[in-house]
């Protein structure tokens, strides 16, 4: 536990298992006996961690899905799957390492599966743009999952982002078109796709990844338009306000299962789920098998309609009432426009 | 022109309202943000609002956009009627909103949908407005994009959509990021089923709306030195930390890396369009223009 890095709102908790800890060498150094006084402690402390990850606010949940020793793409690949070959390059330019991929199976079942990859140290990092994907990023996904349609296997993707990389090559390369294309082409794989959103998943750049029959979260993943930080950027004209954003900004597993942009949660260990790997692992396997195994003898027709339709009704706006019915009459002199100055960008 | 005559050809479950034009007094004077040319109202808008001295092209609302591209300004409006709500709760929403609908009288949203023609050529178009909340789309600019996809693929008509816009609506979060996903799937169906979509990006097109339906045309064109792209200028230069050079992200430097397939003049784009619809009017198929 010591080697973990603590977040902030966890210091009571982990300032009480240090003051165990010490009674626990003092009673081993002294022969004294604390037995009472630690076991009373230790009751408090797990009262303690009930209270706090039961009831964790947004901003937490942000803090803990970013964690450095959160669980990657990666991770989950080896723990969930078997016989994993990775593949790599878009065919077009390059291996953008912010994105892996390749063959695995599922209980037996070849599948493709896909994921955004953070970095485990830094040198690491720096090799994967921290996970966030230039355009040869999205085609090599891409590639993969055009691949995984002509031989009829299924697709998973992982989902942990901040973004698209923000980067003037990136742009020249077409970050916009890499994005929007696969929106576009994950519409209409006639092959089941499963996402899972394991960490944060940040705007266009997850959602490139995101385009499945079926959407699922880790409890404490975020998945958000903009980055809570940006919004409080945008919002306060203050970056370090993101926490109070992130409360406004509805980005948790379970506020997302509400508005129905996600159909399912994935249990994670108390405190998140680098506590345990392997519990998360399971879970995730449980439930990602659950949700495939609804998909398999569905047609392709059947799945890219079951697609569309998830994504179609994803919305809300109202009709306002007094609706413009006045009588038709186009004017034949076009507009005389509004005095304005073009704004600069 | 008369309307039954100019629809005469199609057949259509519903006839969507004509919507009026609106009245906006003149101003007087513009002053070019390019090259800081003072120049008359009227003489800007005769030059369809492109600086008479350096070529800067005004950006446009969506109605003025409409006056200069449809045949006699000419829309049979959709979704008129259909308005954002505050679906998240976030603070402020509403109230920016309102202002935003006050601002704007003739705007209920950042996108203006319907049909009509182009030399002849009946279109379902869909032009995004900057001035009303930065183009933003949220909820509502997804649905309206998406029904107006549906109507060109069962119509069986031609997409033209001109946008603009920051980017995806803040304020609806993880709603307003599927949107780019919604309208992009529709896009499957349409073009997918042989649909034409003619996308034209105008000064800027940034974020989710350049990342979804406004890349994937069949044919991409922009106009002179609008802002096209996916980040923006300052986050990209604060992660290299170097600074971007002037023409970075322009519609130039954009089809220079091969991004677009023209780059067209105000005072060429309904003929442009006009040329790439007749294109397309030969051959069977989805896209019959007649
Ligand atoms: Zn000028």
């Amino acid at each position: 536990m010591a080697a973990e890095q603590m977040l902030p709102f966890e210091k009571p908790i982990s300032d009480l298992r240090e003051k165990i800890a010490t009674l626990k060498t003092l009673a081993e150094n002294n022969g004294m006996d604390f037995s009472e006084e630690i076991a009373r402690l230790e009751e408090k402390c797990k009262a303690m961690e009930e209270e706090l990850y039961n009831e964790m606010t947004p901003a937490q949940k942000m803090h803990i899905a970013r964690l450095h020793q959160r669980p990657t793409s990666l991770d989950f690949i080896q723990a969930v799957f078997t016989d994993f070959m990775e593949l790599h390059g878009d065919r077009l330019f390059a291996d953008d390492l912010a994105i892996v991929g390749g063959l695995a199976k599922l209980n037996g079942l070849p599948v493709t599966v896909i994921g955004h990859q953070r970095g485990k140290d830094t040198k690491d990092n720096i090799a994967r743009f921290f996970g966030s994907p230039h355009p040869e990023g999205f085609r090599k996904a891409l590639r993969l999952m055009q691949q995984a349609n002509k031989f009829n296997r299924p697709i998973i993707t992982f989902i942990d982002t901040k973004g698209a990389y923000p980067g003037n090559t990136a742009e020249e390369r077409g970050q916009s078109e890499a994005i929007a294309r696969n929106l576009r082409e994950m519409a209409g794989f006639g092959v089941p796709i499963v996402c899972i959103v394991i960490g944060e998943g940040g705007s266009g750049g997850a959602l490139a990844l995101g385009v499945g029959n079926r959407v699922l979260m880790l409890e404490n993943a975020i998945y958000s338009a903009i980055s809570p930080n940006g919004a409080a950027s945008i919002l306060w004209k203050d970056a370090t306000k993101a926490d109070i954003a992130a409360e406004a900004m509805k980005i948790t597993a379970k506020d997302l299962l509400e508005f129905e942009v996600i159909e399912d949660i994935v249990e994670e260990p108390q405190g998140g789920a680098h506590r345990d790997l392997a519990f998360t692992a399971e879970r995730l396997k449980e439930k990602l098998w659950k949700h495939l195994v609804e998909l398999l003898p569905m047609t392709p027709e059947q799945l890219i309609e079951d697609r569309y339709h998830k994504f179609r009704k994803i919305g809300q706006f109202r009709m306002a009432e007094a609706a413009s019915q006045e009588t038709p009459q186009a004017s034949q002199e076009s507009d005389a426009p509004e005095m304005t100055e073009s704004a600069k960008v | 022109m008369q309307i039954k005559d100019l629809f005469s050809k199609k057949k259509y479950a519903t006839i969507p309202s004509e919507r009026p034009k609106r009245d906006i007094p003149e101003g007087l004077m513009n002053k070019c943000s390019k090259c800081g040319t003072i120049q008359y109202s009227k003489e800007l808008d005769k030059n369809l609002k492109v600086c008479s001295s350096c070529g800067h092209h005004y950006r446009l609302s969506a109605w003025e956009r409409i006056g200069m591209t449809l045949d006699d300004g000419r829309l049979f409006e959709y979704d008129a009627e259909m308005e954002s709500v505050d679906p998240m709760e976030f603070p402020g929403y509403k109230g920016k909103l309102e202002q935003q609908r006050q601002k704007n009288p003739s705007l209920r949203e950042a996108v203006v949908t319907g049909e009509g023609t182009i030399n002849g050529h009946p279109v379902v178009v869909a032009v995004m407005s900057f001035d009303f909340f930065s183009g933003s789309m949220g909820s509502v600019v997804g649905e309206k994009i998406t029904r107006a996809i549906e109507a060109a693929h069962e119509k069986k008509l031609p997409l033209l959509i001109f946008s603009t816009s920051g980017g995806a609506r803040m304020q609806e979060s993880i709603l307003s990021l599927m949107q780019m996903a919604k309208t992009s799937a529709a896009l499957s169906m349409f073009q997918g089923a042989g649909g034409l979509f003619i996308s034209v990006f105008t000064d800027p097109t940034m974020g989710g709306v350049s990342a979804s339906f406004a890349s994937l045309g069949d044919y991409n064109l922009a106009e002179p030195g609008a802002l096209v792209g996916f980040a923006g200028r300052i986050v990209i230069e604060q992660t290299i930390r170097q600074k971007l050079p002037d023409n970075f992200q322009t519609a130039e430097f954009n089809m220079q890396h091969g991004q677009l397939d023209l780059v067209v003049h105000r005072k060429d784009m309904k003929v442009t369009i006009g040329k790439l619809l007749d294109m397309h009017t030969v051959r069977e198929g989805l896209s019959h223009g007649g």
